[in-house]
C-alpha cells in the first residue's frame, strides 16, 4: 500500500491556486502593488510637506545672489549645488515644485470642473444638445493640446495665472467625456424615473442623483490631471512662455540649466528634472491605485 | 394594522369623479427610429379600477405602462389623467400631473438610488415636492404599512434584500398619494410569500384610499387574483 500515500497531494476536485493568490483575500492588492502604492503615498506626502514647510522653517531667500560660489558643485553647504548665479538650487527646486503644485492642482480643479459642467449638461439634457456639445470637445480634441496651451498663454503677459488657464482650457476634454459616458448611463436608470414621476425636477434629479454617481470617476479624473499638468507648466515655462524668468519654476530652471550643462555642471539640469518626474510618477501611482479600487476589473485584467 | 389616522391633510378620493383614472387612446410608442412596438391602443383605467394587462415579455407592457406614468413619450395618441389631458411627458408633464401616477418597476436595484437610506428613498418624493414637512408624519405609517420595521429604514439598498427593497419602493410610489399606481412587474423578481405581501399592502392601501391600479405582468393567476379585470395584451393591439 504505498500508493495512498501521494494521493493527498492531488486530490480530486482541487484547482490548484497559486501560492500569491491563497494568501491574500481577492480584494487586497498583493505584494508589490502594495509596495507601490505605499512609496507613492509616502513620495507624494513628502513633496507636498516639502512644498508646504520649507519655505516656512527656512524663510532663506531664494533669490540671493553670490556670484563668488557660482555653479558649485552638491556639497554640505549647497547639497544640490548652486547655479550660474551661486543661487542655491535645493531652495529654488523646492519654491520650484510649490510652483509647479499650485499650478498642477489649481489647473486640474479648473478643468475638472469645466469637465462636469459641460459633459453632465451634454450627459443629461441627451439629443442635440449631446451632440452639439461633443463635436465641439472632438473639435478642441483634435488640435494637440500643447499647441493650444501655447496659443493660450502666448495672450497674456507671464505669469502664474496664465499657465493655470493655460491648462485648465485644454484639459477638461477627457473629464467631458468620462462624465458624459457615465451621465449617459445613469440618467436612464429607473431610479431616474422614479424620481421623476415622484415629482423632481431637473436641477434635482441632476444634483442628487446624477452628480454623486459622476463624482468619483471625476475625482480620478482630477488627480490624474494633475501630473499632467505639472509636465505642462515646465514645458511652457521651459519654452519660455510660463512663469517668468526670474521666478523659479522647475520648468525655467530646467531651461537656465541648458548653458550650464555645456560647461560641465550637470547639477542644475539634474535636480530640477528630478523634481518633475517623481513627484508626478508618484502622484500618477496614486490614482492607479486609487481607480483599481473603484475598478477593481482593471486590476483583475492587469493580473491575468 | 397600524392606521395613518393623525393625517389632517385632504384626501383626494372623497370627490370621487366619475373620469377614469387613466385613458389611453390610440396610443403608438416605439424606440428611436425603430418600429414602434405598440400600435394604436388603447386602454382605460376606472376611478379606483384595477386592471391587469397580461401578456408574454417583449410584447409592449412595459412601455404602455412607462407611457401611462408619463415617463415616455407615445409617438401618437393621447393620454388622460383623471380626465386631465397629459401635454408632456418625462420632465416636460406638468409636476401636478407626473406624481398623480405611482409607479413600481421590476428591479428594486436598478429603481432604488444606491447612497439614499431606505427612509430617505421614501421620503424622496416629499422632499422633491416641497413637503419636507410631512415626512415625520407620514413616513412611519406608511414604512408599517408596507411592512417595514423601524431598523430597515436606516439601511442603504445594499444592506437589505430585493423583497424589502420592493417594500421601499412601493412605499415611494404611494407616499404623495397617487390616483394611479403603475406596476411594472412588480413581483417578477421575488418569491411567493414576498409577493402575497406586497400584493397585500397594495390592496389595504387601495381599500383605504380608493387608488386605481394598473397591473402588468406575466403571472395570469396572480393577476387574475388580484385585478377586478384582466387584458390580454394582444386583444389591444388593432385586428
Amino acid at each position: 500500500m504505498t500508493a495512498p500515500a501521494q494521493a493527498p497531494a492531488e486530490a480530486p476536485g482541487k484547482v490548484p491556486v497559486p501560492a500569491s493568490a491563497s494568501r491574500r483575500g481577492p480584494g487586497r492588492p498583493s505584494g508589490a502593488r502594495a509596495w507601490r502604492t505605499r512609496a507613492s503615498a509616502a513620495l507624494t506626502a513628502a513633496t507636498v510637506l516639502a512644498a508646504l514647510l520649507v519655505p516656512v522653517v527656512f524663510p532663506l531667500d531664494q533669490q540671493a545672489v553670490d556670484l563668488t560660489a557660482k555653479l558649485q558643485p552638491p556639497s554640505w553647504e549647497h547639497p544640490f549645488g548652486t547655479d550660474e548665479l551661486g543661487r542655491d538650487l535645493l531652495l529654488r527646486c523646492v519654491h520650484g515644485l510649490r510652483v509647479s503644485l499650485l499650478v498642477g492642482v489649481v489647473a486640474a480643479l479648473a478643468a475638472t470642473v469645466v469637465g462636469i459642467a459641460v459633459g453632465g449638461l451634454a450627459g443629461a439634457l441627451g439629443g442635440r444638445t449631446d451632440r452639439l456639445v461633443m463635436r465641439v470637445v472632438d473639435v478642441f480634441a483634435s488640435v494637440p493640446h500643447l499647441l493650444l496651451g501655447i496659443f493660450i498663454v502666448a495672450m497674456f503677459r507671464p505669469g502664474v495665472w496664465p499657465v493655470i488657464a493655460s491648462v485648465g482650457i485644454t484639459h477638461w476634454l477627457s473629464t467631458a467625456r468620462i462624465v458624459r459616458a457615465e451621465t449617459h448611463s445613469l440618467r436612464n436608470r429607473p431610479y431616474v424615473d422614479a424620481a421623476i414621476s415622484g415629482g423632481a425636477s431637473r436641477w434635482r434629479v441632476a444634483v442628487r442623483h446624477l452628480l454623486p454617481g459622476v463624482l468619483p470617476q471625476a475625482g480620478l479624473a482630477a488627480v490624474l490631471m494633475v501630473p499632467h499638468a505639472i509636465w505642462h507648466e515646465s514645458a511652457l515655462s521651459f519654452l519660455g512662455l510660463g512663469i517668468p524668468a526670474h521666478q523659479a519654476s522647475l520648468g525655467t530652471m530646467t531651461e537656465a540649466a541648458r548653458g550650464s550643462l555645456l560647461a560641465g555642471a550637470w547639477w542644475p539640469t539634474l535636480w530640477p528634472g528630478l523634481f518633475i518626474i517623481v513627484p508626478t510618477l508618484a502622484i500618477a501611482g496614486l490614482a492607479g491605485a486609487w481607480r483599481e479600487r473603484i475598478n477593481p476589473r482593471v486590476r483583475s485584467e492587469l493580473t491575468l | 394594522m397600524p392606521e395613518p389616522a393623525p393625517e389632517p391633510t385632504c384626501e383626494t378620493a372623497p370627490e370621487t369623479t366619475p373620469e377614469p383614472a387613466l385613458e389611453l387612446r390610440g396610443i403608438t410608442a416605439g424606440y428611436d427610429r425603430r418600429e414602434p412596438v405598440l400600435r394604436e391602443v388603447s386602454l382605460t383605467v376606472g376611478d379606483g379600477e384595477a386592471v391587469g394587462l397580461l401578456g408574454p415579455s417583449g410584447c409592449g407592457k412595459s412601455t404602455l405602462a412607462r407611457v401611462a406614468a408619463l415617463l415616455h413619450r407615445p409617438q401618437a395618441g393621447t393620454v388622460r389623467l383623471a380626465g386631465r389631458p397629459a401635454h408632456g411627458f418625462h420632465h416636460r408633464a406638468p409636476r401636478e400631473l407626473r406624481t398623480t401616477v405611482g409607479v413600481v418597476f421590476q428591479q428594486p436595484r436598478l429603481a432604488a438610488d444606491p447612497r439614499l437610506t431606505l427612509a430617505d428613498l421614501i421620503a424622496e418624493p416629499l422632499r422633491a415636492t416641497g413637503r419636507r414637512a410631512e415626512v415625520r408624519v407620514r413616513l412611519p405609517a406608511l414604512a408599517a404599512s408596507v411592512g417595514l420595521g423601524g431598523d430597515l429604514l436606516a439601511r442603504r439598498p445594499h444592506e437589505v434584500s430585493d423583497g424589502q427593497l420592493q417594500r421601499a419602493c412601493l412605499a415611494r410610489a404611494l407616499v404623495l398619494r397617487p390616483r394611479l399606481l403603475v406596476c411594472d412587474e412588480m413581483t417578477a423578481m421575488l418569491d411567493a410569500s414576498t409577493t402575497a405581501a406586497l400584493v397585500a399592502a397594495v390592496e389595504e392601501y387601495r381599500r383605504e384610499h380608493g387608488t386605481a391600479l394598473l397591473a402588468v405582468g406575466h403571472d395570469r393567476v396572480l393577476l387574475e387574483r388580484w385585478c377586478d379585470r384582466t387584458v390580454e395584451f394582444k386583444t389591444l393591439l388593432p385586428r
